[in-house]
């Protein structure tokens, strides 16, 4: 959050102090932090391109010069364009650990189970499984942020204005509420992404539209009791306006709830979007995600490679997130200390 | 207690009008014109233009005709009166795929699908009511924390996931063959079965899916009861009853689970619309023809009235599950009506 340093660096840092002493806790951030390095580097992790090549007694750094080209600063030398690395005669070459790219199509290793050299098996069109999982993390990865992202700011706006002002403000909004709760929000998912065009980032738009209530509620129920304590009321005497006594005197304090059914709301997005990407709905075809390996498992059931890796990697990153989540839970909120 | 119904009442009618503006804009609104799809699906690829003129002309003429028979060339607001009239009356038109009633296929449907959450819905509340009071009863025990930490896990377990690996491993794939891939009852059922036969026949294609649909419920659920329980627990008329020298189950049975069970009936109401989400997963996967499938299936083809229809249909049903469910708390716990409520 970028208000923290200024507003309570204090609390921040005590935070993370009482937070480290809880191990189940820290593992799961550790199992979070790995599952970011894994997808923010992907393709360093899983690539067909070498990370160093020597070619003709030339020498090259392939997914470097790759970025590059694709950040239009460079251009592949002649001898290398479309170049395959792994058939290049006398190069010598350095591989990622996983040296496939989730598009290296192999139609001559349809559904090979895991071996030494495909480590999680092969798909229906010898792709590679774990080069999918690789980067299919990024589609997980980018979907839980974006997604909680735009339903903060529903959810934390909405709230606010329903907790702050009150009476018929919030009787209006909590029936936007109402209405949000009582709508099937994954049936609502899939029709909405279904109809439209399949794209990543309208997915992503359409989970953080249909998942902000939970947030909305805790940030009204947070205000209106924080709207009440003394340093509102006179911060409101002082002539605040009311923009600058929601945002700047209340939010800080409010957040502290909020942060924790943010964390929780990472990992429902996760899991919202496995499932429309298993029933094929959302992300385009050709992308690989956890969801869409696990699809293909559902429809081939010979091959348990392709249902038990995606799956368990789905799982091990919701259930990070949710450990994540309960270790802030109990260090931010003391109410709820000696409860479980 | 009547003001405090009426108020709440009265409160349904901007949700009702909220719900049906949201879901009607939603599906309508969504680009791809249904009558340029059922022209390109049944006079052969019109929509992509690879047809003469003179016959393009016949096209856009029978689409023309095809949109007023479906009121679809009125303008949006006078579509969504008609349509919100229609609601009342429980007439959602017909589907765009088959010209059967819509009301009709969802009727013909919901009993599978009740039956699914029916069931799961007593498992999850058989299992996981006692797990919850044994488990804040005997807190911190072994069996305490192994069900806490066993509901956490299942928690985190992605629905479609479990299904799958239940599919490839127990289904006979190349593993066990324990359970049905799909379907309610086998290919061979007759009528001339014995009903003991019929039954288990039934059970033993609704194992899977209903546990399925459980776990997670069942996960939460009970670890709001221990919490809800544990929270009464410290309570001090628990301390009261218990000085006056009442017995320890009488306590706990009694005193203490009447109030723990208070918040309990609120997730009645919140668990509904959550099952309806996974029916659609599961019931995608183990091919059961229920509401899911059918939702599932309409939102492929963009049968528009069947999606509104559901989509309306499951929402009024959740709207009035979160009515009654506030009016049986309100019941149970008089403050709810006089105070000021806090969500």
């Amino acid at each position: 959050m970028a208000t923290e340093s200024t507003e309570g660096g204090g609390l921040w840092s005590d935070v993370w102090q009482r937070f480290k002493r809880n191990p189940v806790a820290l593992t799961g951030f550790l199992v979070v932090c790995v599952f970011v390095f894994t997808a923010l580097f992907a393709d360093f992790i899983a690539n067909d391109k070498p990370y160093y090549t020597e070619y003709k007694s030339k020498s090259y750094f392939p997914i470097f010069r790759s970025y590059l080209v694709g950040m239009k600063l460079g251009q592949w030398p002649a001898e290398l364009v479309n170049a395959e690395f792994k058939k290049l005669e006398g190069a010598k070459s350095f591989f990622p650990p996983i040296p496939y790219r989730p598009s290296n199509i192999n139609l001559l290793e349809p559904l090979e189970p895991p071996s030494g050299r495909h480590w999680f098996g092969t798909d229906k069109l010898g792709r590679d499984v774990m080069a999918g999982m690789v980067h299919g993390s990024r589609v997980s990865l980018s979907i839980g942020f974006v997604a909680v992202g735009i339903a903060v700011m529903i959810g934390v706006v909405l709230g606010a204005i329903a907790g702050y002002f009150g009476s018929w403000t919030d009787l209006i909004i909590s029936r936007l509420f109402e209405v949000m709760l009582s709508i099937p929000t994954f049936f609502l998912l899939i029709t909405i992404a279904a109809l439209l065009p399949p794209s990543i980032f309208l997915t992503m738009f359409i989970i953080g539209a249909t998942s902000w209530v939970g947030i909305a509620r805790f940030t009204r129920n947070e205000f209106l009791r924080i709207r009440n304590l003394d340093y509102v009321t006179s911060a409101i005497a002082l002539g605040g306006t009311d923009r600058k006594v929601m945002f700047k005197h209340i939010l800080p304090n409010a957040l502290a709830p909020v942060i924790v059914s943010v964390v929780l709301g990472i990992a429902g997005a996760i899991l919202v979007e496995s499932s429309l990407s298993f029933l094929g709905i959302g992300v385009p075809a050709e992308l690989v995600t956890w969801g869409s390996i696990l699809h293909e498992a559902s429809t081939t059931t010979y091959a348990w490679w392709l249902a038990v890796f995606p799956g368990f990697a789905i799982f091990i990153t919701v259930l990070a997130y949710y450990l994540v989540g309960e270790g802030l839970r109990e260090v931010l909120d003391p109410r709820l200390r000696g409860l479980r | 207690m009547t003001s405090y119904l009426l108020q709440r009442v009265l409160l349904m009618i901007p949700t009702f009008i909220g719900i049906t503006l949201i879901v009607f804009l939603v599906v309508r609104l969504a680009p791809g014109d249904p009558a340029e799809l059922r022209a390109a699906g049944g006079l052969g690829a019109a929509a992509s233009g690879g047809i003469s003129v003179d016959k393009r002309g016949a096209v856009d003429e029978a689409m023309a005709q095809w949109r007023a028979q479906y009121g679809l060339d009125k303008p949006l607001y006078v579509q969504y009166a008609v349509w919100l009239q229609n609601i009342f009356t429980l007439s959602f038109g017909v589907s765009f795929k088959d010209s059967q009633p819509v009301w009709g296929k969802i009727t013909e449907r919901i009993p599978v699908t009740l039956k699914l959450n029916l069931w799961s819905l007593l498992v999850v509340y058989l299992v996981a009511i006692p797990l919850g009071i044994y488990s804040a009863t005997h807190q911190n025990s072994i069996t305490d924390q192994a069900t806490t930490l066993i509901a956490f896990v299942l928690f985190a377990v992605p629905l479609v996931w479990a299904a799958t690996m239940a599919l490839v491993f127990l289904c006979g794939g190349d593993f066990y063959y324990f359970f049905p891939p799909g379907g309610l009852e086998s290919l061979d059922a007759a009528d001339n079965w014995s009903w003991w036969r019929k039954i288990s026949d039934h059970a033993w294609h609704l194992f899977l899916p209903v546990v399925l649909l459980s776990y997670d419920g069942f996960a939460g659920l009970s670890r709001y009861m221990r919490a809800s329980m544990l929270e009464v627990l410290r309570q001090d008329y628990v301390q009261v009853a218990r000085s006056k020298g009442l017995d320890e189950g009488v306590v706990v049975f009694k005193h203490v689970l009447r109030n723990s069970l208070i918040p309990q009936v609120t997730l009645l109401a919140s668990i509904l619309p959550g099952m309806i989400g996974g029916s659609v997963i599961i019931e995608t996967i183990f091919s059961i023809p229920g509401l899911g499938q059918l939702g599932f299936e309409s939102v492929l083809s963009r049968d528009y009235p069947v999606v509104l229809a559901l989509l309306a249909v499951t929402s009024i049903l959740t709207l009035i599950g979160i009515l009654i469910s506030d009016l049986l708390l309100a019941v149970v716990d008089p403050r709810i009506a006089f105070g000021r409520r806090a969500q």
